[in-house]
C-alpha cells in the first residue's frame, strides 16, 4: 500500500521535473488555472504526511508492546531446555508421516518474517513425500493456501485476539497432535534482537517415535530410573507436554519477532515518507515561486510594451 | 480434501482444562484404580556406543544435508533449538556437594542453576527426596508440594499442579511443572469451596470428559488441602 503511493509520487516528481517547471508553468492556461499542478503536489504532500503520521504511530504501538512481549518470551525459554536435554533435538529421523507447522502472524505490515517462515516451510515440506501442514496464523494461510491446499490439514487463526497462555498453547498442541503424525516440525522466527530474527525448525515426535529413539539410544531415556507409570504411558505424557511447551515458546517467539519486525518496517516507512515530504515541499515551493515569477514577467512585459507604444 | 479452520474466539474468563492433561489424568485415575499395588517399572542403565549428543549432532547434520538438496541457493539453513543452548560440562567423577536446581513453569523460571542441599518432589509413586549423587531418575509428578531445602533453616515449599522432574547424572535436577505457586499463596477458603464444587460436579457428571475433569479437580483440591495441613 505505502510503496505504491511512493511509486506514483516519484513518477509525478519525474514528470513535473522533466516538463521544465522552473521556467514556465506546465500548461498554457488562463491565469486562474495555474495552480492545478500545485494542487496535485499539495494533495500528494497531504497523503504522504498522513502516511508518515500513521506509520510513526504504528511504530510507537509496536515499541510499547515489545518490552512486555520480550519479557514473557524470555521466561518461556526456560522450560524448553530440560525437555531438549531429555528428549533431544533430532530433526533428522525419517518417519512415514510428517507434519509441518508454520507459525505466522495474523496482521500484516510486519516486514518479511511471514514470507521467511512460508519459504522455509515449503522446503521442509518438500523433504519427504507424505507431508501435511497445519497452519498457524492468517498470513501463512494466505500464502500457503493457494499452491499447497492438498497438504493443508487445518488452520488456526486469531490467536492474537486472546491472551497467550499455556492453556491456549496446549489447545493448539492438542489440535496438532490429534492429526496423528509421527513427526512434527514447527517453523517459526526466533527472536534474537529487535532487528534480527532466526528462522528455526523445532522437531517434536509422537510417543511411539520417542520409544524407538530411546531403544536405539538416540535419547538417553532408558538410562534413567522411572518413577511413574510404565514407559509408553510416561513417554506419551512427556511427548504431549513437550508439544505444548514447544508451541508456547514458538508462539511467543514469533509474536515478539512480529513486533520487532513491525517496528523496523514502520520506522523505514516513516523515514521514507519524511524524505518524500521534503522533496515534495521543495518542489511545491519552486513551482509556486516559478509561476509567480512568470506572472510578474508577463505583467511587466505587457506594461513595458504599452509604454513603448506610447 | 477437507480442511477445518479453528478460530480462537475471545471467551469469558473460564478455567480451561487442556484436554492433554485431562486424558493424562483420566488414564492415571483408571490405571491407579485398576493396577492396585503395582510396582513402578525401573530400567537398568542402557549401553549406547555413542553419547546421545553425538547422535544429536548427526541427526541435525543429516537434516541440514537433506534441506540443502531441496532449498533454493540463496537461502540459509535454518537453526534448530539446540543451537541456542550452552554446551553441558562433563559429568564429574564424584558427586558434587550440592544439587543444582532448575525449576521451570511454562510462563516463568522459578530457579535456574541455583545450588541447594535437597529437593523433595511429589512423585507419582510417592514423595521422593533428591540429594546430590542421586541415581539418574525421571519422575512424573502428581499434584503436591515441591520442597526446596536451601540450607537447614531455609525451606521453600511450592504447590505444583503436576509435571515432570529429571535428576541427571551430574546432580542437576530439572523440575518442569505445569503450574507452581508458593504454598503461602494458597487460600484455604477457596480450596474448600473448590473441593465441594468438584465433588458436586462429579456426582452430576454426564460423560467421561466431565467425570475426568471433576476427578482432576478433586485430586488437585485435595492435594492443596493436604499441603495446607488439613
Amino acid at each position: 500500500m505505502a510503496s505504491n503511493g511512493f511509486q506514483r509520487t516519484s513518477a509525478l516528481l519525474r514528470t513535473l521535473r522533466n516538463s521544465n517547471v522552473t521556467s514556465a508553468p506546465v500548461t498554457f492556461t488562463p491565469s486562474g488555472t495555474r495552480s492545478v499542478s500545485l494542487q496535485i503536489v499539495q494533495q500528494r504532500m497531504k497523503s504522504v504526511g498522513n502516511i508518515q503520521k500513521i506509520t510513526a504511530a504504528m511504530k510507537m504501538v509496536a515499541a510499547s508492546r515489545l518490552k512486555g512481549a520480550q519479557t514473557r518470551m524470555e521466561k518461556s525459554r526456560g522450560l524448553v531446555v530440560p525437555l531438549i536435554r531429555m528428549l533431544g533435538d533430532l530433526p533428522g529421523i525419517v518417519t512415514d508421516t510428517t507434519m509441518v507447522v508454520p507459525v505466522s502472524s495474523d496482521k500484516g505490515l510486519c516486514g518479511g518474517i511471514n514470507t521467511t517462515v512460508v519459504k522455509y516451510s515449503k522446503v521442509v515440506a518438500g523433504l519427504e513425500p507424505k507431508t501435511t501442514m497445519t497452519i498457524v496464523g492468517e498470513k501463512a494461510r494466505a500464502q500457503l493456501g493457494k499452491g499447497n491446499s492438498d497438504k493443508v490439514n487445518g488452520t488456526i487463526v486469531d490467536l492474537s485476539k486472546i491472551p497467550m497462555t499455556f492453556a491456549t498453547a496446549s489447545m493448539v498442541a492438542d489440535t496438532i497432535l490429534a492429526e496423528g503424525a509421527q513427526k512434527h516440525q514447527i517453523v517459526f522466527n526466533k527472536f534474537q534482537s529487535v532487528i534480527s530474527f532466526r528462522p528455526t525448525v523445532a522437531t517434536v515426535y509422537s510417543s511411539d517415535e520417542y520409544e524407538k529413539a530411546a531403544e536405539a539410544g538416540q535419547i538417553k531415556f532408558d538410562e534413567y530410573e522411572m518413577e511413574g507409570p510404565e514407559r509408553s504411558e510416561f513417554l506419551l505424557d512427556l511427548a504431549e507436554f513437550n508439544m505444548g511447551v514447544v508451541m508456547y515458546n514458538a508462539l511467543l517467539e514469533n509474536s515478539t519477532s512480529e513486533l520487532g519486525s513491525r517496528m523496523q518496517s514502520m520506522e523505514n516507512s516513516t523515514k521514507n515518507a519524511k524524505d518524500m515530504l521534503g522533496k515534495l515541499t521543495l518542489l511545491y515551493n519552486r513551482t509556486r515561486q516559478a509561476s509567480i515569477t512568470t506572472e510578474l514577467i508577463e505583467i511587466i512585459s505587457g506594461a513595458s510594451a504599452l509604454e513603448a507604444k506610447k | 480434501s477437507s480442511s477445518h479452520c479453528l478460530h480462537a474466539r475471545p471467551r469469558a474468563p473460564v478455567r480451561v482444562v487442556p484436554s492433554v492433561f485431562v486424558t493424562m489424568a483420566l488414564r492415571h485415575t483408571v490405571a491407579r484404580f485398576a493396577a492396585f499395588g503395582s510396582v513402578s517399572v525401573t530400567r537398568a542403565f542402557g549401553t549406547s556406543a555413542m553419547r546421545a549428543s553425538d547422535l544429536q549432532k548427526e541427526s541435525i547434520a543429516s537434516f541440514m544435508t537433506a534441506f540443502e538438496s531441496v532449498k533454493p541457493s540463496t537461502m540459509d539453513n535454518p537453526s534448530t533449538p539446540s543451537d541456542f543452548l550452552k554446551p553441558l560440562p562433563p559429568v564429574p567423577a564424584q558427586p558434587p556437594a550440592k544439587l543444582t536446581l532448575n525449576f521451570f513453569v511454562p510462563h516463568n523460571v522459578e530457579f535456574s542453576g541455583v545450588e541447594v542441599e535437597q529437593v523433595q518432589v511429589p512423585a507419582f509413586t510417592g514423595d521422593m527426596g533428591v540429594l546430590p549423587g542421586h541415581v539418574p531418575t525421571v519422575v512424573q509428578m502428581r499434584p503436591g508440594v515441591v520442597s526446596v531445602t536451601h540450607s537447614d533453616k531455609e525451606v521453600q515449599k511450592f504447590f505444583v499442579s503436576s509435571g515432570f522432574a529429571f535428576v541427571h547424572a551430574d546432580s542437576t535436577t530439572d523440575i518442569c511443572a505445569v503450574e507452581a505457586v508458593p504454598v503461602e499463596q494458597l487460600d484455604p477458603e477457596a480450596v474448600k469451596k473448590g473441593l465441594a464444587d468438584y465433588t458436586a460436579k462429579l456426582v452430576n457428571a454426564k460423560d467421561d470428559y466431565e467425570k475426568a475433569s471433576a476427578q482432576i479437580g478433586i485430586e488437585v483440591c485435595g492435594a492443596m488441602n493436604a499441603a495446607l495441613g488439613n
